[in-house]
């Protein structure tokens, strides 16, 4: 069985689980890395390797500005805004 | 020990579309805070990128002008973070599958001599925002106006030796991007931004040492000041028995000194994987040929012709050819009749003094490339001297008139007359027997008294070959 480091997993994630959480989240990881074991198993070798599901390219878009943006609309859903700032918990670097 | 620094840089050009790379958001500078951050910048649920086709042609014209392949199809993936400057919680970036190859660009080296530097890769990527720390009370400010800006990452292979070589690579991609016009080429705005990667191994060696990485350089003189600060620290590390730890490190520019950020191993797990609301990127023939078409003569290669066809030394075409518009500028006073090196001298000199004194750019010169052109032709048939056409510059800054009216109402005519200039010396010798008897004595430096002493009495307007010509006869014995 693989070797899951939850808490360093929820440390990338930036989540903060349980008990039963956890135990519920490694259950599911377990899971979903004995299918990605299970896919390994498949030989592969000729197959060009797919990034999307769809066999088409994406269309490209002219470079003009269309957005006009509501700042005020869109800082309202925000916690904290001053200045036009939006405000989070201070970071240091 | 004698020790060797192995240096590579990660260049990120901020390509100069009108909106951003996945958003019609506009990317122009200086707006109001979060005023042009739409909800695709936001990562508000709901909203899907779509990609700015102009950002994949700068790519594609970045890519042919550094002889790079061009890949048919790129693929965007999600570099996973967290950090509030991108609030989906990841920058789009291309990781396995970068739009454009390996490359290689050919270095104009402060000597004049040329390096060529390998290019891994470039990819496209958005940028972040901006995130202002001391301003409110225990709060982070952010603003998401740069936020999809579209970012060329170029990554150089680990090539370069010294700090001179990594500003002469760093200031040469400045040129190429402008060359290009997909780029403005402001650092004063982080239009350009360099990470550096520095160790410093035995020489010789045929390991690398383990490197740092200096982040957010954004100046020609700090890359250098910031590699050569961080090669000297690795080394007395070394020597001192210690040993380097893979870290990213910050340039302080007021202490000159490079200062940890954090150790490399807790932050680089990006988890990137395609991500789903992109579909790869198809670059077709068509694309790529339309694309060719629009490159202009590249840097190197008008530097080799300025070398090569008009005559010039490799540090002169260098300088030239630096700034696109400078090297419009001189070519114009050259198709104007200018004699080539003369053309180069002024650009270089006078000009260039006059447009740093006054704070001016080449393309809002008062001095038009014809005028230059008329002043050099004035000096060539000797009707100015060196200093005379230095006057005439000065008027034609000051928008006194054209080259020929100037040279007549300012008298700037050189005196080449025999008669009128002989009469002069031989007062200035009949007035100074001092000075004379000093001569004949076998004090040779006098006779530079007396050639200021008639160029004084001709206001400089004395052909100085001919003065000296005429000095030595009439100071004979």
């Amino acid at each position: 069985m693989a070797d899951i480091d939850l808490p360093h997993l929820c440390r990338l994630a930036q989540l903060a689980l349980d008990g039963a959480e956890a135990d519920a989240a490694r259950a599911d990881l377990e899971r979903i890395i004995d299918m990605v074991d299970r896919m390994q198993a498949f030989d592969t070798d000729g197959v060009e390797p797919l990034a999307h599901p769809l066999g088409t390219a994406a269309r490209l878009r002219p470079d003009e500005v269309t957005e006009q943006v509501d700042r005020d609309r869109f800082q309202a859903l925000a916690p904290a805004v001053q200045d036009g700032m939006y405000l989070v918990p201070r970071v240091v670097e | 020990m004698s020790w060797e620094a192995v240096i590579g840089l990660e260049v990120h050009v901020q390509l100069a579309t009108r909106s951003k790379i996945f958003s019609g958001a506009s990317t122009a500078f200086g707006a109001e805070p979060n005023s042009q951050a739409c909800a695709v910048d936001l990562g508000l649920p709901g909203v899907l990128p779509v990609v700015n086709g102009e950002a994949v042609r700068m790519a594609v014209k970045f890519g042919l002008a550094i002889g790079a392949e061009i890949a048919p199809f790129s693929v965007f993936d999600r570099k996973n973070y967290f950090y509030p400057d991108l609030p989906k919680g990841y920058q789009i970036s291309q990781f396995a599958h970068p739009i454009v190859g390996r490359g290689e660009l050919a270095v104009a080296m402060p000597d004049g001599s040329e390096k060529i530097v390998g290019i891994t890769r470039a990819h496209l990527e958005e940028d972040a925002g901006k995130s202002v720390h001391d301003a409110y009370a225990g709060m982070t400010g952010i603003d998401l106006n740069r936020a999809g800006t579209p970012l060329l990452e170029v990554v150089s292979e680990p090539d370069i030796r010294t700090p001179e070589e990594a500003a002469a690579y760093f200031r040469q991609m400045h040129t190429l991007v402008r060359y290009l016009g997909i780029c403005d080429g402001n650092l004063a705005e982080g239009s350009m931004r360099c990470d550096a990667n520095v160790s410093v191994r035995e020489r010789g060696a045929a390991e690398f040492g383990v490197r740092t990485e200096i982040k957010n350089i954004n100046s020609f003189r700090f890359v250098e000041r910031a590699i050569a600060y961080e090669i000297e620290r690795q080394i007395d590390v070394l020597e001192s028995g210690g040993r380097i730890v893979r870290e990213t490190r910050l340039y302080d520019h007021e202490r000159d000194e490079t200062r940890s950020m954090r150790t490399k191993e807790e932050s680089d797990d990006y988890r990137y994987f395609p991500d789903p609301d992109l579909l790869p990127v198809h670059i077709d023939q068509a694309l790529l040929e339309a694309v060719r078409e629009e490159l202009p003569e590249l840097p190197a290669a008008r530097r080799h012709r300025y070398v090569e066809t008009l005559g010039l030394s490799a540090y002169d075409a260098g300088w030239l050819t630096q700034e696109p518009e400078t090297a419009a500028y001189f070519e114009a006073v050259v198709a104007a009749g200018g004699d080539a090196k003369l053309s180069a001298n002024w650009v270089m000199g006078e000009l260039s003094a006059a447009l740093n004194r006054d704070e001016r750019a080449i393309t809002d010169s008062p001095v038009t490339p014809d005028q230059l052109a008329g002043l050099i032709a004035r000096l060539q048939d000797d009707t100015l001297s060196s200093r005379t056409a230095k006057t005439l510059f000065e008027g034609l800054w000051a928008g006194e008139g054209e080259v020929d009216e100037i040279i007549e109402a300012r008298g700037l005519k050189q005196v080449s007359d025999t008669g009128e200039l002989k009469a002069i010396v031989e007062r200035v010798v009949a007035d100074n027997p001092g000075q004379v008897e000093q001569f004949r004595a076998g004090k040779d430096k006098v006779l530079g008294f007396f050639v200021g002493q008639v160029m004084k009495a001709t206001q400089g307007k004395a052909n100085p070959k001919q003065v000296n010509e005429l000095l030595q006869e009439a100071l004979k014995p």
